[in-house]
Order: structure tokens, then C-alpha cells, then sequence
């Protein structure tokens, strides 16, 4: 819409937009500046902005305390574990749903969705029990479990939606060209979906490497994940700031940096596939 | 080889009967035009063949080997369809090697078809493109390349040129009849379009409602059509139809004589000119005679009549005489 | 394309899925029922047996109860109304030809990548802190007291977290279904002599239907779950005010150890979540198709 004053409307949204996006995004700077001061400049009044020593001892110091490392390999087999099994049992559940639907697809879809709406707590005990007497707590294999269960129905969703913008008479295709079930998902279907299947992969690590009740309530220390050590690490209030910071700044940074750098399939995983 | 039988043949979906019992024959090496109007079960008929909907009862059998309940892979047909249904994320080379790499063929045959199948084509400089980049007479042409490398028993086609416009769905269709004379193999070729039909075909098979109305050569149908439908439908512009004491004349319930077979000039008939159309070639003129209603003349060549003209008009051809039940007589 | 092969083998497709979850909701929810019928204190190991629906009268007993649950609607209630509205208005700003518009969308989004208990403690000790917080120096700035967020307002605060963490999804998902309006349609609406305040009333609002439907939903699966961040910031207090079902039913099973208990808590929360699916289904389902 071309206006007279369109230059100046373009000035004002333009630093209203900024200004939205930097207060919304400004928890997350402040804490990674904090994570750099020292302890004293971080809890200093007035809140000291440029004008504080900075300093890198608060990384060192959490890496040296604990076991970062361990840590984070916790949390990356959990949550890309977590996300590839459920990817294998859910693409050949979408397919049957978004090309061979039936009068209870729908329900059948809507039924996933609803063990969602499980609360968690209520059955931690009995999981708690499962895990204990299976041998499963504190394992990396039993959390894997449990994150792809508890997403399993949000992957169905999001794959069911993408596989229905393919049209089936590519499928058909296929299957007239002498293609087996198996061919047609891998030759076809799958490489087809791609795009969506990569947004479904990267939405579902953000939620399981987020994943902060079960990840704290099925383990200790063998295979507790970031979300597990952060919760570890908030204990004494204003004591050191900087340092839960820097912690802090350690469990989110390598989703962050995932996120941003793919973003672009991450903004159509965002949206569950639900809206184009 | 490919010829194909079906015997009471039927498909119904949940209560309803889309096909309610169907037998024909296709003679190896024919081709065979499926025609009729939306929801006649033209494509649904073709689909049963194909084996991508099950029938409800029924046999069908490919040169003699009982194919009712084989999958669609172990037909040995082709199929064209309507959106083409190329591979996305293939490039035209890998989506005409497809069905070979799929029946496990080593890659130098599969090279070797699919070069022959791209000259015969003149597709050899697009192999290496993906079909989104190519226009939509050169997608059809990767479709039916798709199909003819596998050297199929038949080609199925499901209204393959209605997503081209006008001036290249001549050229296709000609490119298709070329392709049948020197495959020789079974077509097998739906379509609503009855010029596609009239042209392409050895053998016209008209449906209305999930029944066959007639089988026969284009021709035939067009000189002796069997009831009324089948009258309506093939030919354009549509056959007039005469009720009333002018069909009582000939003894018939109701007359049919199409547009081209009606003269200007002296004559039985008299009216006033409605709608005149005047291409060159042909004009079209819609004249509203007393007592009979408006009848459609086609005149061959250019003719000085106008609307609101009066004019006498002369039946100059066979005139079809149908029962009350609509079948000819 | 349905032949019975094909319909045969997309039932074998789905089976995995369907029985995964029906074992991950059957089993443990027995479970939980089977309990909830029991005295089961792991403080008292040897007094066990059936108590009928005591468990169950203890939870309508407790004036706490009708807090958490009042708190667990509150939660996604407010979260949902915040997010939904600022979502809007977010999107319609950021949809603007705007300078530098991916570069705002990846400020925009961050807070989806900040896990609970960190979102949570940044907000808890870095703005609400009485001493130390942004918000308290903020306050100081302008010569009054420091609000004492999560001590007075331990809800509000609680909602305002959330809500934080929920923004960027509305906002995105917002955003996409706008993107996705065609300007011909707000053309044409102009032509028609709509002003600003029409179009979005008749001619952007509707077409958002579908993505506020999602929004909501999506979001009320999660936010009916929410625990760790009232675990790290107010731990349910002061006293009960800020204790939600799944934070109560925590406390019986953790603090009081009470396993009997905490599985009542459980079915009770189960069913809160039925009847609130149920309501969603029934008013928003019919917006997901088209």
C-alpha cells in the first residue's frame, strides 16, 4: 500500500517492532551479561550495564564444579534419541493416516492428542515404580523412553499435517511404477516430506532437551540431562547470581544456536505443522 | 500383449453402487476411450483396473491371468494421471528410471531405456532438470516417459490433457496417437472431452451413471447411436431433439438430427434467427422454429444470415428416431 | 486409493503408535487408580489396605484444594489470555514491512528455547528479586518500594513467566497465519471503504480463527502440566496461594509421602483434563478443519 506518509509510518513500526522484539528478548541478554560480571557487579545497585567488570570466571568455575560435559552428552542423546525413535514409529502412522484415512482417523488423531493432556504427576509414582523395578532410573535408555512417548502424539500431529499437502496420486504413482509400501515411504513419501519431517526433528529436540519434570524426577546423576543440573544449580538465593547465570547460559546456549541457525524450518516447526 | 477382460465388474463405496456391474472387453493393442460426464465412473472404472481401488465383485483379467486381487505393481500397466504425479525431488532422468530401478533393473539397461525413451520424447536436454522446471507440455511428455520405459501390457491415461490449455493439448493429443501407432501396446484413455474421444480412439466406450450407455468405433456411435445419452453426448454442438407431433410424424416418440445435417434454405420447418455465430469456417445459428423449439444449425462456410433473420430450414441428413424409453428404434 | 491391502497395511502402520501410547497411558494409570484406592504412606510402610474413596474426600476436604484448582485454571486461563492478545498484536506490528524483519523474528523467539527452570530462575532472582532485581532497582529508580512479586502476587507472577515463554509460539503461529492473508483481500475491503479498526475486525480477525483455535490448544496441553517453574520460584507458597493440581498432588507425593494420596490427586487432575479437552473439542474443534 503505497501511502504519502508512508515513510514515516515505515520509521515509527520499524521502533515499535525493535523495541517489542528487544524487551521481549531482553531476559535472556541480561542474563547472559550477568553471566560475565563478577559476583559483586552482578547484584550491584544501581544495575550496572556497560559499566561492570567482566570477567570469564564464572564459566570457569561452573565447568570446573561440575560435570558439564556429562551433562550436556546427557542431553543430546536424550533429546535426538528421543526424537529419531519417535520419528520411526510416527512416519508410518502418518502415512496411513493422511493417505489411507479411515471414519476414525479424526478420533484416532484426537485420541493421540489427549494422552497429552495426561498430567504428568499424576503418574509419576507408578513410573517411578516401573523405572525402579525395571531397572531403568537414572538410565539414558529409560528417558529416551519416556520423552518419545510423551511427544509421540505431538509427532503424529505434526507429520499427519505435512503428509496431507502431498498429493496422493504422487504416492499412486509410485505404486504403479512397481513400488513396495516400503519404496514408497522411502523413495517417495519420505524425501518429499522432508522439509516437514526436519522442522517435526528440530521442534521436538527444543521440547525434550526442555523436558524439565521427568528428566528431575527419573534420575540422579548418571544420566540426568542440562535441565536436571539446572535445577541442581539454583540454590542459594542472590548468593551468586553470576554464576547461575553463566549455568544458565550453558544449558539454553547450544539450543539457542541450533534454533537460530535453523530457523527458517524451525518457524514452520513451530507452528505444529498446523498452520500454513 | 494386453488384453483385458472385465466380467461384472462392480464397486460400490460404503451403500453406494458408483459401478454397478460392468463387462467389456479390450482386444490387445486397441485403443480404448473411456468417455462420459463428471461422476460417471470413468475414472473410478479406470482406477479398478489399475488396481488402486479394490472391486466389490467381479473378475478382471490381464491377457488371461485372473489380476482381480493383484496389487497395482503386479499388473504390468502404466499409468498416466491427471496432475501427472512426477516426483518432486527427482530430476526427469531418476523419474523416468524409476519404475526400472524399482523392478531391479542393473543401471546400464536403465540408462540405455531411458535415453531411447527421452529421444523418442525430445526431452534429452531436460534429463537433468527437476519437473518444477519445466512447462507443462514437457511434464506430460516426463509422465508418459515414466510410462513407456517399463514396456507395459497397457497404458492407462486418466484425462491426461486437461491441465494444458488448448493449443498444446492438440499437439498432445496427436503426439499420443503417434505414440499408440507405433507402440502398438493397449491404451486405455479416460476422458469427459468427446473431440479427444472421436479422435484418439479405435473404440468408444460412453458411461453415464457406472453403466456402459454404448461400445463402438467413433463413427458407429456417431451414426448409430443406441439411445439418447449416447445421441446428447457425442457430436458438437449436441444433436437437436424433437418432441411432440413433429417426432409423432416420423413415428417416434422422440427425433434427433444433429446440427450439421440441417440445411438453410426451402423447407418444411420456418423460424426467426436467435443467436448466429459465424467462425469462417463454420457458422453457428440458433433459430427458434414454430412448433418445434429452437433447433442448432451448423452451415458449412460463411452464410449472410443474421439475428432476427426469418428463414426456412430443411432436415439434410438421417434423422434418429428414439421410443419413449429414449433407446433408438 | 484405498484397496484392502492398502487399508491393511496402514492398520499395521498405526498399530505401533496406538499401542505404544495406550500402554503409556494404561498401564500407569491403573496404576494411579489402584493406588488412589489405598493407604499407601511411605512413612508407614506397614499399615497398608483399601480406604475406599478416602483419598479422594481428603482432596475435596482440603481447603487447599479448591485453591489449586481454581490456580491450575487461573494459570491457563490468564497465560492463554495474555498470550493470545499480545500474540495479535505482536504479529500484526512484526508483519509490517519492517527493517530487519528475520533478525527480530530470532529476538522474538528466543524465549521458546529457554527451558523452564532457567526462564524461571532468570525471571525469579535477575527481575523479581526484592533486592537484587531489575524490577526492584527499577522501583528505587522511582522512589517507591519494591514490589514483592512473588511474595504478594505469587500468581500474577507465575502467569507473567509463562506467558513469557508462550509469547513467541502464539506470536509465530499469529504471525504465519497472517502472512499467509492475501493483501488483495484487505484491498479490496479498503475499496470497500473499511478503515483500519473494520478490516481487522471483519477481515483479519476471522481469517486468524483457525491459528488462535491452534494456539489455544496447543498451549492448554502444555500449560495444564506446568510445574517446574512454580517448583523453582515460589515452591506453591506463600502458603498455598500459588499452588496449581499438579504442584499438590507433588507435595502429597514428595513432602507428605503420601502415595495413596497423591494418586486420588492424580485421577482428579486426569479428569480435570478430560472435562477441559472435552469443553476445547467441543467449542474450537469445528475451527481446525477448512
Amino acid at each position: 500500500m503505497a501511502r504519502a506518509h508512508s515513510t514515516r509510518r515505515k520509521v515509527v513500526t520499524t521502533i515499535a517492532a525493535w523495541g517489542v522484539a528487544l524487551t521481549i528478548f531482553f531476559p535472556v541478554l541480561w542474563m547472559i551479561l550477568t553471566s560475565f560480571k563478577t559476583e559483586a557487579s552482578a547484584v550491584a545497585m544501581p544495575p550496572q550495564f556497560l559499566s561492570a567488570d567482566w570477567t570469564l570466571e564464572n564459566y570457569a568455575t561452573v565447568w570446573a564444579r561440575s560435570d558439564y560435559p556429562r551433562f550436556f552428552w546427557n542431553s543430546v542423546v536424550i533429546a535426538v534419541g528421543s526424537t529419531l525413535l519417535g520419528l520411526a514409529v510416527a512416519i508410518p502412522a502418518a502415512w496411513a493416516m493422511a493417505f489411507v484415512p479411515g471414519r476414525r482417523t479424526r478420533d484416532l488423531l484426537m485420541w493421540m492428542l489427549s494422552t497429552k493432556m495426561m498430567p504428568a504427576v499424576a503418574v509419576m509414582i507408578p513410573l517411578y515404580l516401573l523405572f525402579l523395578r525395571f531397572g531403568l532410573l537414572d538410565t539414558r535408555i529409560g528417558l529416551v523412553l519416556v520423552l518419545m512417548l510423551m511427544n509421540l502424539p505431538i509427532i503424529v500431529w505434526m507429520l499427519y499435517t505435512y503428509f496431507k499437502e502431498i498429493p496422493g496420486e504422487i504416492l499412486e504413482a509410485a505404486r504403479m511404477d512397481g513400488a513396495s509400501l516400503w519404496n514408497e515411504i522411502v523413495y517417495v513419501l519420505t524425501p518429499m516430506a522432508l522439509p516437514g519431517i526436519a522442522s517435526t526433528m528440530l521442534l521436538n529436540i527444543i521440547l525434550a532437551w526442555n523436558e524439565a519434570f521427568w528428566t528431575i524426577v527419573l534420575t540422579t546423576t548418571k544420566a540426568a540431562p542440562l535441565s536436571a543440573f539446572i535445577a541442581s544449580f539454583s540454590a542459594p538465593q542472590g548468593l551468586f547470581y553470576a554464576k547461575l547465570s553463566a549455568a544458565s547460559a550453558m544449558a539454553i546456549l547450544p539450543i539457542l544456536i541450533m534454533g537460530w541457525f535453523s530457523q527458517k524450518q524451525l518457524v514452520r516447526g513451530l507452528t505444529f505443522g498446523a498452520v500454513k | 500383449m494386453g488384453k483385458i477382460e472385465l466380467t461384472r465388474v462392480r464397486k460400490a463405496f460404503g451403500e453406494v453402487d458408483v459401478i454397478p456391474g460392468i463387462d467389456l472387453t479390450i482386444e490387445d493393442g486397441e485403443f480404448v476411450v473411456f468417455v462420459g460426464p463428471s461422476g460417471c465412473g470413468k475414472s473410478t472404472l479406470l482406477r479398478l483396473i489399475a488396481g488402486l481401488e479394490d472391486t466389490t465383485s467381479g473378475t478382471i483379467t490381464i491377457d488371461g491371468r485372473d489380476a482381480t486381487h493383484l496389487p497395482p505393481a503386479k499388473r504390468g500397466l502404466a499409468m498416466v494421471f491427471q496432475s501427472y504425479a512426477l516426483y518432486p525431488h527427482m530430476t526427469v532422468r531418476k523419474n523416468i528410471a524409476f519404475p526400472l530401478k524399482m523392478a531391479g533393473m542393473d543401471r546400464a539397461e536403465q540408462d540405455r531405456r531411458v535415453e531411447r525413451a527421452a529421444r523418442v520424447l525430445n526431452l534429452t536436454d531436460s534429463l537433468d532438470r527437476r519437473p518444477g522446471q519445466l512447462s507443462g507440455g514437457q511434464r506430460q511428455r516426463v509422465a508418459i516417459g515414466r510410462a513407456i520405459v517399463r514396456e507395459p501390457a497397457a497404458f492407462l491415461f486418466d484425462e491426461p490433457l486437461s491441465n494444458l490449455d488448448a493449443a498444446l493439448r492438440v499437439g498432445m493429443r496427436q503426439e499420443i496417437s503417434e505414440l499408440h501407432q507405433s507402440l502398438k501396446t493397449t491404451m486405455i484413455y479416460v476422458t469427459h472431452d468427446q473431440v479427444e474421444a472421436m479422435t484418439m480412439a479405435d473404440k468408444i466406450v460412453v458411461l453415464n451413471a457406472g453403466r456402459i450407455e454404448q461400445v463402438g468405433a467413433p463413427l458407429e456411435l456417431y451414426n448409430n447411436p443406441r439411445n439418447l445419452f449416447v445421441a446428447g453426448f457425442i457430436g458438437s454442438p449436441k444433436m437437436n431433439f424433437i418432441e411432440g407431433p413433429e417426432a409423432a410424424r416420423h413415428d417416434a416418440h422422440t427425433i434427433g438430427i444433429r446440427p450439421e445435417h440441417i440445411a438453410v434454405g426451402d423447407g418444411p420447418w420456418e423460424g426467426v434467427v436467435g443467436l448466429s455465430e459465424h467462425l469462417g469456417s463454420d457458422s453457428f445459428l440458433k433459430v427458434a422454429v414454430e412448433g418445434i423449439g429452437t433447433l442448432t444449425v451448423r452451415a458449412v462456410g460463411e452464410i449472410g444470415v443474421h439475428h432476427g433473420d426469418r428463414i426456412r430450414l430443411a432436415p439434410s441428413g438421417k434423422i434418429h428416431r428414439f421410443d419413449a424409453n429414449g433407446l433408438a428404434l | 486409493m484405498s484397496t484392502r491391502s492398502s487399508r491393511l497395511a496402514a492398520r499395521g502402520m498405526v498399530a505401533p503408535s496406538v499401542v505404544l501410547l495406550l500402554i503409556w497411558m494404561v498401564i500407569p494409570l491403573s496404576m494411579t487408580l489402584y493406588y488412589s484406592f489405598r493407604l499407601y504412606r511411605l512413612l508407614s510402610p506397614d499399615r497398608t489396605g483399601w480406604v475406599g474413596f478416602n483419598n479422594y474426600l481428603w482432596f475435596f476436604n482440603a481447603p487447599e484444594f479448591w485453591q489449586a484448582l481454581f490456580n491450575t485454571l487461573a494459570l491457563v486461563g490468564g497465560v492463554l489470555l495474555v498470550t493470545v492478545t499480545l500474540g495479535v498484536l505482536i504479529a500484526l506490528l512484526i508483519d509490517q514491512p519492517v527493517k530487519g524483519q528475520s533478525f527480530l523474528r530470532i529476538l522474538v523467539i528466543a524465549p521458546f528455547f529457554v527451558m523452564p527452570p532457567v526462564a524461571a530462575s532468570i525471571w525469579e532472582n535477575l527481575f523479581m528479586h526484592p533486592q537484587n532485581g531489575l524490577f526492584a532497582a527499577l522501583a528505587r529508580g522511582f522512589g517507591m518500594q519494591p514490589i514483592l512479586f512473588l511474595e504478594q502476587y505469587p500468581m500474577w507472577s507465575i502467569i507473567g513467566i509463562v506467558s513469557w515463554e508462550w509469547l513467541p509460539f502464539a506470536t509465530l503461529i499469529l504471525l504465519t497465519a497472517l502472512q499467509s492473508l492475501s493483501s488483495e483481500q484487505l484491498e479490496a475491503a479498503e475499496m470497500d471503504g473499511a478503515g483500519a479498526f473494520a478490516r481487522f475486525r471483519y477481515i483479519i480477525l476471522p481469517h486468524l480463527t483457525r491459528a488462535i483455535t491452534v494456539v489455544i490448544l496447543i498451549q492448554t496441553i502444555f500449560l495444564l502440566g506446568i510445574f517446574g517453574e512454580i517448583f523453582t520460584t515460589t515452591q506453591g507458597g506463600p502458603g498455598s496461594a500459588s499452588t496449581t493440581l499438579p504442584y499438590m498432588i507433588f507435595k502429597q507425593a514428595i513432602a507428605a509421602k503420601d502415595i495413596g494420596r497423591a494418586a486420588a490427586g492424580g485421577i482428579i487432575a486426569v479428569i480435570l483434563a478430560n472435562i477441559v479437552a472435552y469443553f476445547l473439542m467441543r467449542g474450537l474443534g469445528r475451527n481446525l478443519d477448512a
